[in-house]
C-alpha cells in the first residue's frame, strides 16, 4: 500500500464511523435543544438498527428488490423503529415529568436484551440456527461513484467503497440546519430549551415541541444505527459499542451547534479509524504497541477533548428539566 | 406497581413466543431461587452479591447527585486487581491474603473513580459520559493487564488465584449445599450497614446528601462540593471495585474472560440502585430481587425461552418506576383535590415504604 492509498484508505474508513456519529449526536442536538437530554440514543441505535437489518434479513432474497433501494427502505425502518422506541423517552420525560436520565438508562438497558432476543427468534426461524447475530448480505458498497469517482484526490477520498448513506448523512446535516436555523420551528424549538416559560408566555405549546425534538432524535438515531452496521459488519450482534454515548460526547465536544458537531464527528470518527484500522495499516502494526492500547485511542481521545471544551459549555439551559405549566 | 407492570409485559413476551407454555413460565420466573430449595437460595445470594456492591457505588453516587453509570468499569478493575494479588502475592499467612486482595480490588475501584470524579469537580465535565469512556477503557485495559500478567492462554482468561486468596466459606456452604455460596454476603451486609451510617449518621454523609439535594444551598452552607464531588466518585469506584474482587474470589470458578464486553454486574447495579431507591437498605432488597428472578431466569431456558426476556423485564420495571412515583401522586390528587398540597409530603414517605414492602412480596413469592 503506498502512501497515498493508505490515506484514501483511511478517508474511507473514517467516513464509516463519522457519519453515524455524526447522525445521531445530531439527533441528540434536536432533543436537547427542545430541553430533553436524550441518553437513550444507544438503546435507539440499537433498535433502529434491529429493525434496519431484519427488515434486510427477511427481504434480501427478492431480486427484484434489491440494492441501494432495498437500504433506503431499511433506513426508513430504522427510522421509524427509532422514531417508535424515542416515544417512550418521550412520554416519561414530558408527560409523566420522569427523571430523563433513569428513563434513558431504563430503555438503554432493554435494548440490548430485546435485540438478542429477537434476533435468536429471527434466526431460529430463518435459518434453523439459534444464533443472536443476524447475518446480512451486503451489497450496497458503492465501489466507484460515475464520473465523481474518477477526479483525482477527491474521487478516491470522498467517492470510492462508499454507501449511499453517507451522503443521505450530509444532506440529512444540510437540513437540520436550515431546520433549526432558518424556520420558525427551529426557533421555537430551539427557545423551548433555553428558557420554556418564555416560549410557553408567547404561546409556543412547550410540550408539542419537546415531543417534536425528541421524536426527530428518534428517527436520526435508529437510522444512526443502521448507517453505522451496514459499512463495518456483516451481521448485528445486538450492540452498537458505545456509539449512542459517543455522539453525546461529540455533541458536548460540538457545542450544541450542527457545523461544529460536524467537525467533532470527523474528529472521533478519525480517531475510531485509528484503533480500528490498527492491525491492518502497516507502520501501524509494526509499532510495539498491543491491539488493546489502540482500541482505547478514541475513549482516551475523548476525555481529553472533554477535558478542555466542557468549561465553556453552551448547553440549553433548560435541558433535563421537566417543564411544568404551572411554574411559569 | 412497577413491578407488576414489568411482569404484565415479560408475560405478554412469554405469550407472544409460545402462548401454550406461558403460565408454566411466568410461575418460573415468580418461583426465582425457591425452585431448588436451599441450594437455589445459595445461588440467588451468589449472584446477589456482585450487584448489591455495585447497586451500593450507583445508589451512593446517586444520593451525592452524581450518576456512576461507569460502576462497570470500577468492577472490571477491581476484578483484576484482587485477581492479580490473589495469583502473584505470595508468602502472606492465609487469614489476610483475601483481605489484602480485597483491599487491593476496593483501591483499584476508588482510583477509577476518581478521574470522573476530579474531572467533574476540576473541569465541569460530565460525569455521564467521562465514566462511560472510562468503561471501555477499563474493558480494554484489563484485558491488555490480564494478558501481561495472570494469563491462562489456553483458555483465555485469567489465572486461578490461590486458595488463601478465596473469601472464606464461614460455613455458610454448608447451609446452603451444592451452591457458590460463600463468605462474600456477609461482608456485603457489612458494607450495605457501612454505607448507612455514611449517609445517615456522620457530617460528612450529611454534607454529601445536601449537595445532591441542591448543590447552590451547599455551596451557601460553607461545604467544599468540589472535594465533596471527588470522595464521592471515589467511594463509589470502591464500592464497585469490592463487587469485582468479591465476585472473583469467591472460590466458584470464575476467571476473568479476555472479551471485549463491558461487564454486565455495573448496569445490574444501576438497576438495583434505582429500584432500591439508592436507600441502602432498599438496595440490599433489591439486589436479592433482581438475582432471585435472574436465578429464574436460567430456569426459563427449560421451557426453551431466552433468558434475556429477564433482562427486558428488569429494564421495564426500571422505566416504569421512574414515574411510578409521580404518577401515584396524581392519582391521589385526582381524589384528594384541593388539600395536595398537605398529602404530598406524606405520599413520598408512604411510597418508599411500600415499594420496598413490593419486593420484599416478589422475594417470599
Amino acid at each position: 500500500m503506498t502512501g497515498l492509498d493508505l490515506l484514501f484508505f483511511l478517508f474511507q474508513q473514517m467516513m464509516y464511523f463519522s457519519m453515524p456519529l455524526l447522525i445521531v449526536a445530531l439527533g441528540g442536538l434536536f432533543s436537547e435543544r427542545s430541553g430533553v437530554v436524550n441518553i437513550a440514543l444507544e438503546g435507539i441505535m440499537v433498535m433502529g438498527a434491529l429493525a434496519g437489518v431484519l427488515f434486510i434479513f427477511y427481504m434480501q432474497n427478492y431480486t427484484e428488490f434489491a440494492g441501494h433501494l432495498l437500504l433506503l427502505a431499511a433506513v426508513l425502518v430504522a427510522g421509524l423503529a427509532g422514531l417508535v422506541y424515542s416515544l417512550f423517552h418521550a412520554y416519561a420525560a414530558i408527560h409523566l415529568k420522569a427523571d430523563q436520565v433513569i428513563s434513558g438508562t431504563a430503555l438503554n438497558l432493554a435494548s440490548t436484551p430485546f435485540a438478542i432476543f429477537v434476533g435468536r427468534l429471527a434466526t431460529t426461524k430463518v435459518i434453523g440456527r439459534t444464533v443472536q447475530q443476524i447475518p446480512f448480505k451486503n451489497q450496497f458498497r458503492i465501489a466507484s461513484v460515475p464520473l465523481l469517482g474518477d477526479l483525482p484526490l477527491l474521487g478516491p477520498m470522498f467517492f470510492k467503497n462508499t454507501y449511499i448513506t453517507s451522503y443521505l448523512c450530509l444532506l440529512l446535516l444540510i437540513v437540520s440546519w436550515v431546520l433549526l436555523y432558518k424556520t420558525r420551528f427551529g426557533l421555537r424549538l430551539r427557545a423551548c430549551g433555553e428558557h420554556p416559560q418564555a416560549a410557553d408566555s408567547v404561546g409556543i405549546n412547550v410540550y408539542k415541541m419537546r415531543y417534536a425534538g425528541v421524536l426527530i432524535s428518534g428517527i436520526l438515531g435508529g437510522i444512526g444505527g443502521l448507517v453505522l452496521v451496514i459499512p463495518t459488519s456483516t451481521n448485528f450482534n445486538a450492540t452498537v459499542g458505545g456509539y449512542g454515548f459517543l455522539a453525546l460526547a461529540v455533541l458536548i465536544f460540538g457545542q450544541w451547534n450542527p457545523l461544529k458537531v460536524f467537525a467533532a464527528a470527523i474528529f472521533f470518527g478519525f480517531m475510531k479509524t485509528i484503533s480500528a484500522s490498527s492491525s491492518s495499516v502497516l507502520f501501524l502494526a509494526k509499532l510495539p504497541i498491543s491491539s488493546e492500547v489502540y482500541k482505547m485511542v478514541p475513549y482516551i481521545a475523548t476525555l481529553i477533548v472533554l477535558i478542555f471544551s466542557s468549561q465553556s459549555s453552551s448547553a440549553p439551559q433548560a435541558a433535563g428539566q421537566p417543564y411544568d405549566q404551572g411554574e411559569r | 406497581m412497577a413491578i407488576m407492570a414489568g411482569f404484565i409485559l415479560g408475560f405478554l413476551i412469554l405469550l407472544t413466543v409460545n402462548y401454550q407454555q406461558a403460565l408454566a413460565g411466568i410461575l418460573i420466573i415468580f418461583k426465582g431461587g425457591l425452585n431448588k430449595g436451599l441450594a437455589g437460595m445459595g445461588q440467588v445470594l451468589y449472584y446477589a452479591t456482585p450487584i448489591i456492591m455495585t447497586g451500593l457505588a450507583v445508589g451512593f453516587a446517586f444520593k451525592t447527585g452524581l450518576f456512576n453509570i461507569g460502576a462497570s468499569g470500577q468492577f472490571s478493575i477491581g476484578a483484576f486487581a484482587a485477581v492479580y494479588v490473589g495469583v502473584n502475592l505470595k508468602g502472606l499467612p492465609a487469614s489476610i491474603h483475601w483481605m489484602v486482595a480485597l483491599l487491593a480490588s476496593l483501591l483499584a475501584g476508588a482510583i477509577w473513580g476518581f478521574l470522573p470524579g476530579f474531572l467533574k469537580a476540576v473541569r465541569n465535565v460530565n460525569e455521564v459520559i467521562t465514566s462511560i469512556m472510562m468503561n471501555y477503557i477499563s474493558m480494554s485495559a484489563v484485558n491488555m493487564l490480564v494478558k501481561a500478567t495472570v494469563y491462562n492462554k489456553y483458555k483465555n482468561e485469567s489465572l486461578p488465584v490461590m486458595a488463601s486468596a478465596n473469601v472464606p466459606k464461614w460455613g455458610l456452604d454448608k447451609i446452603f449445599p451444592y451452591s457458590s455460596m460463600n463468605g462474600g454476603i456477609l461482608i456485603v451486609l457489612i458494607f450495605v450497614v457501612l454505607v448507612y451510617v455514611i449517609l445517615e449518621k456522620t457530617t460528612f454523609g450529611y454534607e454529601l446528601k445536601a449537595c445532591g439535594f441542591n448543590l447552590d444551598a451547599g455551596l451557601y452552607a460553607g461545604i467544599n462540593a468540589k472535594r465533596n464531588i471527588v470522595y464521592s466518585m471515589m467511594i463509589s469506584g470502591a464500592l464497585s471495585g469490592l463487587g469485582g474482587g468479591l465476585l472473583y474470589l469467591s472460590g466458584s470458578g470464575k476467571y476473568i474472560k479476555v472479551i471485549d464486553l463491558i461487564a454486565n454486574e455495573g448496569f445490574d447495579g444501576i438497576s438495583v440502585a434505582l429500584l432500591g431507591m439508592s436507600q441502602p437498605f432498599g438496595i440490599l432488597a433489591a439486589g436479592i430481587f433482581i438475582a432471585y428472578i435472574k436465578v429464574g431466569g436460567f430456569n426459563l431456558q427449560l421451557l426453551n425461552y431466552d433468558q434475556e426476556i429477564i433482562n427486558i423485564i428488569i429494564a421495564a420495571i426500571i422505566y416504569f418506576s421512574a414515574f411510578a412515583l409521580l404518577f401515584r401522586t396524581r392519582l391521589l390528587n385526582l381524589f384528594s383535590g384541593r388539600e395536595k398540597i398537605v398529602s404530598e409530603g406524606f405520599v413520598e414517605a408512604d411510597l418508599a415504604e411500600s415499594a420496598e414492602n413490593k419486593i420484599e412480596e416478589g422475594i417470599e413469592k
